[in-house]
């Protein structure tokens, strides 16, 4: 194909992108989109075809996930309960999107041996074979279906990040609640507890115990929760120690409530925005660490399948030019980013921030 | 009053829309006004009247939130709705000036009042530093702050509310402007303090020949204040008079319902003679920490009957009643009731003696949890006071909406944030209801409405204690409101209690020297109070001076 036709043809492509997210009434996207558009064209100019094929690609992209997010929404509304209706046709496109890949990443990890073509550890093909017609993102460096290992790796990174959160949530925030209710005695030494628990480099704490106790999962989760605990502790005591001033919250105690009534019914309901946020954002931080120390050899052992070995094992590939392990490193952004656009979504909903 | 024929400032068809939500409705529908040099002009109306939003629309400035979308504010020739940006800040600090309600939250805490003082004449070359300076302390003087040479060199949270107050009206004179905003300076002040900063203000005000704008909800401020009164609802206009004329024949029918609900008064009740006291607070000493706050303090509650506890802030009101509460257990004495005494801590009394005695505050916004239904912030002490549950719930629930006069349909799936003030307030005393009190403590429950919503609470709360019999301990600042609900009177000071009797030997004399202080610190509805009061004092003044 001749160059011209080729630029022709991108271009077109783009501006057809352009008309049907502006239709789709998305601002936002649109102004990405064009701003992709007068990219490609200046590339085209200057660096020819290939750069502007990349734009293209990479606009094609954006308005693909665009245009999934909104049908996405679409068939979110058709399905959920009409109390949700009018919240979900609100959300932002980026929300949709976050959901949407939330959605697939469950359906991976829950139905990973149905999707799977192959198994985890199955070796089918030489060492780093290129993508061909039963492997589609080709194989690593024992032969290994990526794919599959992509698959699994939902299930096992993803699983195993979001117990630890929940646990080290849990037990953050009723730690932070109690102390802030009770306050006295009982937050100074919850407090302190937290102090010396935080004083320590949580990855040089985790490599400890991790290299003390043996690697495995019982140990890692409740490494990791016992690491990220003191930080919900904090938010949710700062966050509720304003609260407990209230009025209402004296009002309650002198109606002569216990502890456990005013957390949950006066307090919770007024913290629950700042604390849904900190698990988005705890969440990717745990999934990190969780990759992290998979990466150091101490997470998840081989040959389970797990996007941060996953990245360590082909890592030195990346200086022969082979993409493998840029394969499970963008699954794990890629979950970052949605969790936190679902995150400030709900945020923003529920607290009336203004953007 | 010096001439004043030359107009200094006009607004025509003043129009202000407010952004709500998306959309921006119109609250200023069209106001005029026309202010002379050395006019003090007072505008009155609730809140939500569209007071202090007019009065920065004379500076040409709109909130965040709010734009002039009509109309025009010409100042001096200067068409103030039009002109650059740069243009209006040389305008404002050198000859518009603004007064705010809070002088805490407006001064900055982290710079001495002085250095906050000097910085707009300063910047604007119009003196240089030690000159600003020299004339801050002049005016610290003739605002008669205390030590007007030192006292500039102190940072805002050294000095008293009063103090701070009079500071930021010497800061808006520092420029010699031709108009101050005055948005609600006093409103925040004790009634003894108050005196103070109005007779300050007006003294200056007389002396530079300034033009003022007077913001305020209370008439008698702005009959002392102000020239000309022009009333405000909703963002119209009611009506505009010399003050003499506004207050002896207001033309309007909000404005006379204004002006009526000064005069409401309950009939006194006499204390039965054979009756126990309910509650009775048996010398109590109560401190935060080590300082002392209570000293010996006593006095009984009897059935049915409103007992007022009067005070400046920090008296010992509140703490008092903390201390009858439980929230913090009383160094000393004891608080009975029914003929037993009560555990010191809230913690220790049973759920029957909690119930006893309900709470309403002063801040509805902050008594009622924002998250939480009607329903179940009322429903809540029915349920777990009597055990109530399903459909007896939901009907003690609209009978309690029913009481304090709210249509149960309406009301019962909202939340708080959909309420007025005055709403929010009466849901405060549904919650306090539900539990079937003998007893309920107000504290300052209308000190944050405006006064025909109080007035509105005041009512019912009168009708409720006919209906039910309750006893009241109303705590309040404000003696227009003892003189209302009141069949007793407590009067504190630092901590004690200087004087106590049945409300009507209160307001006849003789009195304790601090209660006639109280007393005739309450600005009243006569344009020469201030100065016929200023003038006894300084009399009295100078005769105990004598005899010294």
């Amino acid at each position: 194909m001749s160059d011209p036709v080729f630029i022709a043809l991108c271009l077109g492509g783009l501006a057809a992108a352009v008309l049907v997210t502006w239709r789709m009434g998305q601002m936002s996207a649109m102004r990405t989109l064009i701003f992709c558009l007068i990219l490609a064209g200046l590339l085209a100019l200057f660096l020819g075809a290939p750069a502007l094929r990349f734009s293209a690609i990479v606009a094609g992209l954006v308005a693909i996930s665009a245009a999934a997010s909104w049908v996405f929404r679409a068939a979110l509304l058709m399905v959920a309960p009409t109390s949700m209706g009018p919240a979900l046709r609100a959300a932002p496109l980026t929300a949709a999107f976050g959901m949407l890949v939330i959605t697939i990443y469950a359906i991976a990890g829950i139905f990973a041996p149905l999707i799977a073509p192959f198994g985890e550890a199955e070796v089918i093909a030489g060492a780093f074979a290129p993508a061909d017609g039963t492997m589609i993102l080709g194989a690593d460096q024992l032969g290994r279906d990526m794919f599959s290992r992509i698959i699994f790796g939902a299930r096992n990174t993803v699983g195993l990040a979001l117990l630890a959160t929940t646990l080290a949530f849990l037990a953050g925030a009723a730690a932070g609640l109690f102390a802030a209710v009770r306050g006295g005695w009982i937050d100074q030494i919850l407090g302190r507890v937290v102090d010396v628990i935080m004083s320590v480099p949580s990855l040089v704490f985790a490599l400890l115990i991790l290299s003390i106790l043996g690697t495995n999962l019982t140990i890692i989760v409740i490494v990791i929760a016992v690491i990220y605990a003191p930080r919900v502790f904090r938010l949710t005591r700062a966050v509720a120690g304003g609260v407990v001033t209230m009025d209402y919250i004296e009002a309650a105690r002198l109606r002569g409530e216990g502890d456990w009534y005013l957390i949950r019914r006066e307090i919770l309901p007024n913290a629950s925005a700042p604390l849904v946020a900190e698990f988005g954002l705890e969440f990717c931080f745990v999934f990190l660490l969780i990759s992290g120390l998979s990466f150091l050899g101490l997470g998840i052992q081989p040959p389970t399948a797990d996007w941060g070995s996953m990245v360590r094992e082909s890592a030195t590939m990346i200086s022969f030019g082979i993409t493998t392990p840029l394969i499970p490193a963008g699954a794990i952004a890629l979950l970052t980013v949605a969790v936190n656009f679902v995150v400030d979504w709900m945020l923003y909903r529920s607290s009336g921030l203004k953007v | 009053m010096a001439a004043r024929d030359e107009v200094l400032l006009t607004i025509e068809n003043l129009r202000i829309e407010g952004l709500s939500g998306e959309d921006w409705t119109e609250i200023v529908h069209g106001v005029d006004l026309t202010l002379h040099k050395g006019e003090v002009m007072g505008l009155i109306g609730e809140s939500g009247a569209g007071k202090s939003t007019i009065g920065l629309a004379a500076m040409g400035f709109a909130r965040d939130g709010c734009r002039i979308s009509g109309g025009r504010v010409t100042f001096d020739g200067i068409d103030l709705t039009a002109a650059a940006p740069a243009e209006l800040r040389g305008l404002r600090g050198t000859r518009i000036a603004y007064v705010a309600q809070s002088a805490a939250a407006s001064f900055n805490p982290a710079h001495k009042i002085i250095d906050q003082h000097t910085e707009t004449p300063v910047h604007y070359g119009i003196e240089d530093r030690e000159t600003a300076r020299k004339d801050a302390m002049e005016l610290y003087a003739q605002l008669r702050l205390p030590n007007p040479e030192e006292i500039g060199f102190r940072y805002p949270h050294q000095v008293s509310g009063g103090q701070l107050q009079r500071a930021m009206t010497a800061m808006a004179m520092a420029c010699r402007p031709d108009l101050i905003i005055f948005d609600e300076p006093t409103t925040a002040l004790d009634v003894t303090t108050q005196i103070e900063v109005l007779a300050a203000i007006r003294d200056i005000v007389d002396q530079f020949n300034t033009a003022a704008i007077y913001i305020t909800h209370d008439l008698a401020v702005v009959a002392q204040m102000a020239d000309t009164i022009k009333v405000l609802l909703k963002g119209t206009e009611v009506e505009e008079a010399p003050t003499e004329q506004m207050l002896s024949n207001p033309a309007e029918d909000y404005t006379k319902s204004l002006w009526a609900v000064r005069s409401f008064e309950r009939p006194i009740k006499q204390r039965p003679t054979d009756t126990e006291p309910l509650l009775s607070i048996k010398g109590i000493d109560a401190a935060y920490g080590p300082v002392k706050v209570l000293d010996d303090v006593s006095f009984d509650i009897h059935p049915g009957m409103t007992v007022a506890v009067v005070g400046e802030s920090g008296s010992g009101k509140s703490t008092t009643a903390r201390c009858v509460t439980g929230l913090l257990p009383p160094t000393k004495g004891e608080i009975w009731m029914d003929g037993a005494a009560l555990p010191a801590r809230y913690q220790d009394r049973s759920r029957d003696q909690l119930r006893q005695a309900q709470m309403i505050y002063q801040m509805a916004d902050t008594a009622l949890n924002p998250k939480v239904r009607i329903s179940e912030i009322i429903g809540r002490p029915a349920r777990f006071y009597s055990g109530l549950k399903g459909a007896d719930l939901t009907r003690r629930v609209d009978e309690l909406l029913e009481l304090i006069e709210l249509e149960p349909d309406a009301y019962r799936d909202r939340l708080p944030g959909e309420l007025s003030g005055g709403q929010k307030q009466r849901i405060g005393i549904a919650r306090a209801l539900a539990a079937e009190p003998r007893f309920i403590i107000c504290d300052e429950v209308t000190s944050a409405l405006d006064q025909l919503v109080a007035e509105g609470i005041l009512r019912l709360l009168g009708r409720l204690q006919d209906e039910l019999g309750l006893a009241y301990m109303f705590i309040t600042h404000d003696l227009a409101t003892v003189r209302a609900i009141a069949d007793e009177v407590v009067v504190m000071q630092h901590g004690r209690v200087v004087e106590q009797g049945p409300k009507d030997d209160m307001f006849r004399p003789p009195h304790h020297s601090y209660t006639d202080l109280l007393l005739s610190s309450v600005p009243e509805m006569d344009p020469n109070w201030l100065t016929e009061l200023l003038k006894a004092r300084s009399a009295a003044g100078a005769s105990e001076a004598a005899t010294i």
